[in-house]
């Protein structure tokens, strides 16, 4: 906020008070050369953002109430809500939902809890910190699809050093459960380090000196954690859990190389990408990607009211 | 921090640990490093390191244009992409953190909203809208995308790295005579380069990773990046096991963000949480 204020000051400075009458009239021609500036330099981005993202939305609204099905193209008609009813009365449509909320939830889950620890980690090791935040940085960059791969053939019978040692005889990405396991490993080590460098963010931010208070004042480690690093770091595991959780529900690369969705794996990206490329119906397939376009906004929505103000939206709505 | 003095067995504590993070970060990409490095012969018995060393499966990608066309593809469309984002990014961001404007909270809204986009709900409306445009399956269809979502994060990352810089020295230009887009352009740019590097790194491993805009919005090789033509190796003949080519293609396209990672980690990780939490 702070800033704003300043921000404002640097502006106004220019215009100064030692020449009042014409300050005042430079000040406004200065301002509209700015707005002018300001708006020539945003302009390409949000036009290109707005053509790629709101256009095609709205296209897909529409072809989401047409009966549109690439091998039939003569039949395309204009059907209403019929391919709402269609997907939402479809078992296949909710055991994909079911299992993409059950991956976003556990995987989270679990990521907050490791990625808080290898931040804690990161902070305070005292020996070989840049090596070790080096090396978490390589599950991050890494092509999802490769880390993908190597998962894959881990956990394939009689090639995998993890199928050898954890699954006796038996293939574990052809059952559901242990897919869904696997998934969740995979999605854990890509993503872990991200949420980690953005909690780790946050720990920078937790003053030593009210650490050391609450020490004096008899707390242990662990109510050092909970009582003071946990309310001064709200906000940044606020960030990390909702762009996490977003990201978490669009999972498709490691379900798509890992299991292909078989078994009852799929997730409600890869059911409207099979939709697109093996079934060409792309009106139910807009109606998928319409359905999942309004469930990731509810979850946003959800996030920003629970948190009120401590949410990243209001958060950096107010600073950028 | 809480601690006394730093004692050598603490010190061995931490060191264990170390051992531990690095070992979990690296497992997965050593296992496929030494997948591509197995004979044909030894790549199923299921050993972590190589019993047998054979460089065969990189001669065999490199003599084929089923990797070659693709990782053209790849570094292609991720470069361009990355350079404009980067270039919209900047004037953005500069805006953003710099300038007094109408429209600047419902920018950023919108590019905040764009990150969480749902990319899939695109995949659908782009596919026939680049068909009917004759985009589908070429390097625009796949480089507009990966743009548009590039953007948000190098506006975020380029406008927290721009307020960082010492602006007295853009006012001295203006003093001098200069104009604010003189300002940006000889002033700012250069003050900005380390930040705008680093947000193209970060753009740049954003487009060679992705993989669904890639499957969906390509059908040949004239556009398909290394991510997409693995999931359709099918090795040097049609039934052969891709095992091997998969693993020595991976490892061909892990090795620059394991450079990048290398040489440049203090930087990312700035960029990564630059705006995260202060802002």
């Amino acid at each position: 906020m702070s800033e704003t204020a300043e921000r404002q000051a640097t502006s106004e400075r220019p215009g100064g008070p030692a020449h009042a009458k014409p300050g005042k009239a430079a000040l406004s021609e200065g301002k509209k050369a700015e707005r002018r500036l300001a708006l020539m330099l945003c302009a390409p981005a949000a036009i290109v953002m707005l053509a790629v993202t709101g256009y095609p939305i709205a296209y897909s609204i529409w072809l989401s109430l047409q009966r549109y099905d690439l091998r039939f193209p003569d039949e395309r008609q204009f059907v209403g809500l019929d391919n709402y009813v269609a997907v939402l009365s479809n078992s296949y449509w909710w055991t994909a939902f079911g299992t993409t909320m059950f991956l976003t939830v556990v995987s989270v889950a679990i990521e907050l809890v490791l990625g808080m620890a290898l931040a804690l980690a990161m902070h305070r090791t005292l020996v070989g910190r840049g090596l070790v935040r080096t090396v978490t940085l390589v599950p991050y960059g890494i092509v999802t699809v490769v880390a993908a791969f190597s998962w894959y053939y881990a956990w394939t019978p009689d090639v995998g050093y993890l199928a050898n040692i954890f699954a006796g005889e038996g293939a574990p990405l052809t059952d559901r459960w242990p897919s869904l396991m696997i998934i969740v490993l995979a999605e854990v080590w890509k993503t872990t380090p991200f949420m980690a460098l953005l909690l780790l963010a946050g720990l920078a931010l937790v003053p030593d000196d009210l650490l050391k208070a609450a020490a004096m004042d008899g707390a242990n480690a662990w109510q050092r954690f909970t009582k003071v690093m946990i309310p001064v770091m709200k906000p940044a595991i606020l960030v990390a859990l909702l762009f996490r959780t977003l990201d978490a529900f669009r999972i498709f690369d490691n379900i798509f190389v890992l299991t292909g969705g078989s078994n009852d794996t799929s997730s409600v990206s890869m059911q409207t990408y099979n939709n697109l490329i093996k079934g060409l119906n792309l009106g139910i397939g807009s109606t998928m990607a319409v359905l999942i376009f309004i469930t990731v906004a509810i979850i946003a929505v959800i996030f920003v009211k629970l948190f009120g103000a401590a949410a990243p939206g209001s958060d950096q709505g107010g600073k950028r | 921090m809480v601690m006394g003095t730093v004692t050598t067995a603490r010190k061995t504590r931490w060191a264990l640990l170390d051992i531990v993070i690095v070992v979990y970060a690296l497992i997965p990409v050593l296992w496929i490093a030494s997948l591509s490095f197995k004979t044909k012969d030894t790549l199923a018995d299921g050993n972590f390191i190589p019993r047998e060393w054979t460089l065969q499966n990189y001669a065999d990608i490199f003599a084929t244009n089923e990797f070659i066309r693709p990782l053209i593809n790849s570094i292609g469309i991720a470069t361009i992409a990355t350079v404009i984002a980067v270039g919209l990014g900047m004037m953005a961001a500069y805006a953003i953190a710099r300038l007094d404007f109408p429209g600047k909270r419902a920018l950023v809204g919108v590019s905040l909203l764009i990150a969480m986009f749902p990319q899939i709900s695109l995949v659908t409306p782009l596919f026939n809208i680049e068909r009917e445009l004759g985009l589908f399956d070429t390097w625009p269809g796949l480089i507009l995308p990966y743009i548009t979502f590039a953007l948000p994060l190098g506006i975020y990352v380029l406008s927290a790295f721009f307020r960082e810089i010492p602006w007295e020295l853009e006012k001295a230009a203006k003093m001098d005579g200069a104009t604010p887009a003189q300002a940006f352009r000889r002033v700012i740019a250069p003050l900005a380069a380390p930040g705008v590097f680093t947000t193209a790194i970060l753009v740049f491993i954003f487009c060679w990773n992705d993989f669904l805009f890639a499957i969906s919005l390509t059908s040949t090789e004239a556009a398909r990046t290394v991510p997409a033509a693995l999931s359709f190796f099918t090795g040097t003949s049609q039934f052969e096991d891709p095992t091997g080519t998969i693993a020595a293609a991976a490892v061909v396209i892990t090795i620059p963000i394991v450079l990048f990672v290398l040489f440049f980690q203090r930087r990312i990780v700035a960029g990564l949480t630059s705006g995260a939490v202060k802002g």
